[in-house]
This record gives structure tokens, sequence and C-alpha cells, in this order.
């Protein structure tokens, strides 16, 4: 009985390193075929995505352009609101104004993101309309700003946990030598945690990359190597489900195209979460 | 690099306090500002959708079928889908992820093969949930058979909220306090005994509020469904495990992806009763937590 009970616990704990086994013979074994045909430099450098075409052109940069456009609008708006919102909650609210805003995070953090897409559809685009006249109905602005509401709960809740873990120590030294709270906050606390919020920066702009809903009611779906935001793009997040959604046979290069894209997207993801943790480990250790 | 505090920039702004004074007090507003923000973002968003959707907020809108005409078309499908999709899913997640919790908390000894573990495990938290989506058609519409079944959604969706299972179960677990293992061991029980009967009812609690939480960011999911191919016309409700399926976020998805403006409002209406199920979840959430940390000052 203890033997099976142990086995259980010991089977489930290594569930996950079967998934993440699984998730790499998957990607990799079904793009083989796919990276056969077309070289790797073709594929990562070429500036034309066409896959679909009578003529088919392999080049993903299109995708990662419109990934680069939801990645930096969404940036400029969730991680300053973000790492605002936790300086607020960690250094200036009351506890009861803390005990109000956490739940209203929490809220905002669990929203579905094809809701997102809704709203940037129906809400955003239409505001923005005012003010850039030109504005596509799919465009990556719009799309941009959801994904940044977004990935604000994230950052702020992550540099929230940064912020706490700096020593009081710290703060009463600044105080003692004459500076003012203002003072403390900017030269004192968010220096000391400075390693905790760029793991929080990486890991949402991580999360950013792989939106898949909200970029694709929003953004649209023409792969365009563009730079104006007004413009629709394709992610390439949105590339796979329009592919998953249409009526490409399987077996065709267009279709194995989807698992080309994904392994370039989890090699991008894993990679900048691999490094956030690195950072993150890094901090903690520093404090304790 | 030793984090410390950088005191000359503190040392060379003395003098002129009154101005200093004023920086502080700007920068205060702003970071409330930030913090504020999200509420109002927060308000507008409901405030949108609800005035869209409430037209339509009908017992019909509830226990129809999806139809051609947007007037007629309803949600019925879709959450008796969602229904038996979490309760699958969470069948299946909720053994398998607290086992995993219980191993790496209390029975394996740290060493490497634990980081390797805990690594892994909360990598897999950052994998984007569409690559769940290519690994479940790959592994079980494919490979297992299992079709466009509401089991394999099922296990596609274990697969993608284990990790945030076992990272909550895991800080539930390690809250309880040593002091309470010590006692059941110095009554002579087993390891397994000590877990079962002492650690386990006193991390409920934070377990609980760990599930409820990982069930409401799966009631959202769509991404991995559209891959493994659940966006279809649906118009009855599952009887088991092996029917085909449709979900609310995908039927909201599929309304809100049509080009005709009517059917904006059943997407909107859609959110709405999506959403109602969210705040309920969240709400046993806070006040699962809010009671367990009364109890325990």
């Amino acid at each position: 009985m203890g033997k099976l009970i142990i086995g259980f616990l010991v089977a489930s704990a290594f569930l996950s390193v079967f998934t993440t086994f699984g998730i790499i013979v998957v990607l990799v074994r079904e793009s083989i075929p796919f990276f056969s045909t077309i070289p790797l430099d073709e594929f990562l450098f070429g500036t034309k995505w066409f896959p679909l075409a009578a003529q088919p052109s392999f080049g993903v940069l299109p995708l990662v352009a419109g990934t680069a456009h939801i990645v930096i609008g969404s940036a400029f708006i969730g991680l300053p609101l973000g790492l605002g919102s936790a300086i607020y909650l960690s250094e200036y609210a009351s506890p009861r104004m803390r005990s109000i805003l956490k739940p209203f995070l929490e809220l905002l953090a669990g929203i579905p993101t094809v809701v997102y897409g809704f709203f940037a559809l129906t809400f955003v685009t239409p505001l923005l309309r005012n003010v850039f006249p030109s504005i596509q109905v799919f465009n990556s602005l719009s799309a941009a700003i959801v994904v940044g509401i977004m990935i604000l709960p994230t950052v702020a809740s992550l540099c929230e946990d940064a912020l706490r873990a700096v020593p009081r120590q710290l703060r009463d030294g600044g105080y003692a030598l004459g500076a003012t709270k203002y003072e403390v906050t900017s030269s004192i606390v968010v220096p000391g945690a400075l390693s905790g919020i760029m793991a929080s920066f990486i890991l949402a702009i991580s999360r950013a990359i792989g939106e898949t809903m909200a970029v694709t009611l929003a953004a649209g779906g023409t792969a365009n190597l563009s730079f104006n935001m007004l413009d629709g793009v394709q992610t390439m997040t949105a590339f796979i489900v329009s592919v998953s959604l249409g009526d490409t046979p399987r077996g065709t290069i267009g279709y194995q195209t989807i698992f080309a894209v994904a392994l370039l997207l989890f090699v991008i993801t894993l990679g900048l979460n691999l490094l956030s943790n690195r950072i993150l480990k890094r901090y903690r250790e520093s404090y304790e | 690099m030793t984090p410390g505090p950088p005191t000359n920039s503190i040392l060379m702004s003395t003098g002129n306090l009154a101005r200093r004074r004023l920086a502080g007090r700007c920068f205060s507003f702003l970071v409330a500002g930030c913090a504020y923000c999200t509420i109002a973002i927060l308000a507008v968003l409901i405030i949108q959708i609800l005035g869209k959707g409430f037209p339509l907020l009908t017992w019909d809108f509830i226990s129809s079928f999806p139809s051609r005409k947007a007037e007629d078309a309803g949600i019925k499908a879709a959450l008796w889908g969602t229904f038996w999709l979490m309760s699958l899913t969470m069948a299946i997640a909720t053994p398998v992820g607290i086992a995993a919790a219980i191993y790496l908390e209390e029975f394996a000894r740290k060493g490497k093969l634990s980081t390797f573990i805990e690594v892994n495990i909360s990598n897999l938290a950052g994998v984007p949930s569409i690559i769940y989506g290519i690994l479940g058609l790959a592994l079980f519409v494919r490979a297992f058979q299992l079709d466009r079944s509401l089991i394999a959604g099922a296990l596609t969706m274990a697969l993608l909220i284990l990790p945030v299972v076992i990272i909550s179960a895991r800080e539930a677990i390690r809250s309880v306090p040593s002091s309470l293992r010590e006692a059941s061991f110095g009554l002579g029980a087993t390891r397994w005994q000590t877990t079962w009967n002492v650690v386990l009812p006193s991390a409920f609690p934070g377990i609980m509020t760990g599930l409820i939480l990982s069930t409401s960011r799966a009631i959202g999911e769509t991404a991995p469904l559209i891959m493994i191919g659940a966006l279809t016309y649906i118009a009855f409700t599952p009887r088991g495990p092996m029917d085909a399926y449709t979900a609310m976020p995908i039927q909201v998805y599929d309304w809100a992806s049509r080009p005709q403006p009517e059917f904006q409002v059943n997407a909107a209406a859609g959110i709405v009763v999506l959403m109602a199920i969210l705040l309920m979840l969240n709400g046993v959430a806070i006040w699962l937590r809010h009671r367990s940390s009364k109890k325990a000052h």
C-alpha cells in the first residue's frame, strides 16, 4: 500500500518532465519535414510570408515583426503601469487600500484573453479612430493596448513581491540620512529590487509573445512587414490559429508550417522564461 | 552585484527641501494613479460589455442552442460543454497536482533531481497555452485517437493547468508549520500517515483556493481548444466524456469574429455569463482565503 502511494506521488511529479519532453518531441518531429524542404536560414531571415499561396514563400520575419508590434506596444503600457502600481501597493498604500486593490488586480489577471480581444475590437479601436482616422479595423495598436492591460497584473504582483523583499533596515538607513520618502523609494528600494523587477518584465514580455486570442481577434490576419501600428499584422500565434481553423489539408507543407512557427515560439518563450528564473534566483540568494 | 543603498545620489540632493517634498508628492500621485488605473480599466471593460450584451441577457439566451440567426442563438451547448470540460479537467488535474506537490514538499530529497523538476514546472507555467493545444492535438486527438471528444479537451486542459495547481498546492503545504509534523512523528506516525492526517487537513483551505483559481484560469482558455478542434457547430449537450462539445470562450470567439454586427451582441452577452461564473469562483476563493487567514490569527 505504502509503495503504491509513493509510486503515484513520484509518477505525478515526473509527469511534468514528460510534458516538457512531449512538447519538444512533438514540435521537433512535426517540423522535421518542413525544415527538410525549406532551409533554416530562408525560414528565419526571409521577409515574405505566403505559406498558403500558389507560389509559397516561407520567410517568418513578417510574423516576428507582428509579434514585435504587440510586445513593444504592450511593454509601453503594461510595464510602467505595473511597476507604478507595485510601488504604490508596497510603499504608499495603507493596508486597507491594499486589501481593496489586490482583489481588483487578481480579477484583471483572471479575465479571459478572448474577452480582451472583444474589448479591443469593439471599444479600443473605435476610440482610437477619433485620434487616428486612418486606423484599420484590425490594427496592432489596439491589440497591443489590451495585451498591455493583460500583462499589467503579472508585472504588478511580481514587482510588489520584489519591492517588499527589500529589507526594512535599508529604508531606515535612507531616512536616517535625511532622505524623503520619494528619495528612499527611488534610490534605495527600487534599485534594491531591480533584479526582481527585471525578472518580472522579462516574464511579462514572454506572456505577450505567447498571447493568442486577443491578437487573433484585434490585430487581424495579414502578415506584413510593417512599422505602422495602425495597420493590421499577423503574429506567430495568430498564424497558428488561422491555419488550424482553415481547411489546409494535413500533411501539406502549408500545414507543417504551424509546427515550425510553434517551435520558434516555444524556443523564444522558453529562453525568456529561463532568463527570468535565473535573474530571480540570484536576487533571492542575495537577501537570504 | 550585491544590492545595497547607492547613497551618493541621496547625499547630493540635500538642500531645497520644499522642492524635494514637491517631487515626492508628485511621485506619490503618479504611482497612486497607476494603481487606480486598474480599477478604472476594469470598470470601463465591465460597463462596456454589460451595456452591449444586456438586451440579449434573458433566460432564452441561456437555454437556447446556437443558431444562424443572431437573436435566436444561445449559449446552452457551450455552457454545458464548459461545465463538463471543467469537471473532467479538475478530476484529472486535482489528484495528480496535489500528489506532485506532496512528493516535492514532503518526500523528495533536496538535490539535483528535485531542483530539475522544480525548474521544469516553473518553465511549463510559462509555456504559451497554444503550444499545449498543439501537444494535445498530436498526442490526445491523433496518437490516442480520442478525436474531438471532451476527454481529449480535458486531458489537454489538465496538462495546461497542472503547473499552476502544483505551485499553489506546494505553497499551501509549505505554510503548514513543521511543529505539527514533528508532533505527529513524535507520536510514531509514518511520513505518509503524517502527510494524510496532519499536513493535508491543515493545508486544505490553501489547496482549495489554488484549485478554484486554476479552474477560473482554465474556464477562459480558448487557444488550446481551438487547436484541438473544439470550434464546431454543436446543437446538443454532451452526455459523456467521448461526446463532441463546444465551450463558452470558443462560442464567444466564434460570435466575436463574425463580420455581422448583430453577433457582437451575442458575444457580449456570452462574455457576461462567462464573467459572472469567473466572479463567483474568484469570490469563493477570496472568501476561503479570508476565512483561513482569520483562523490563523
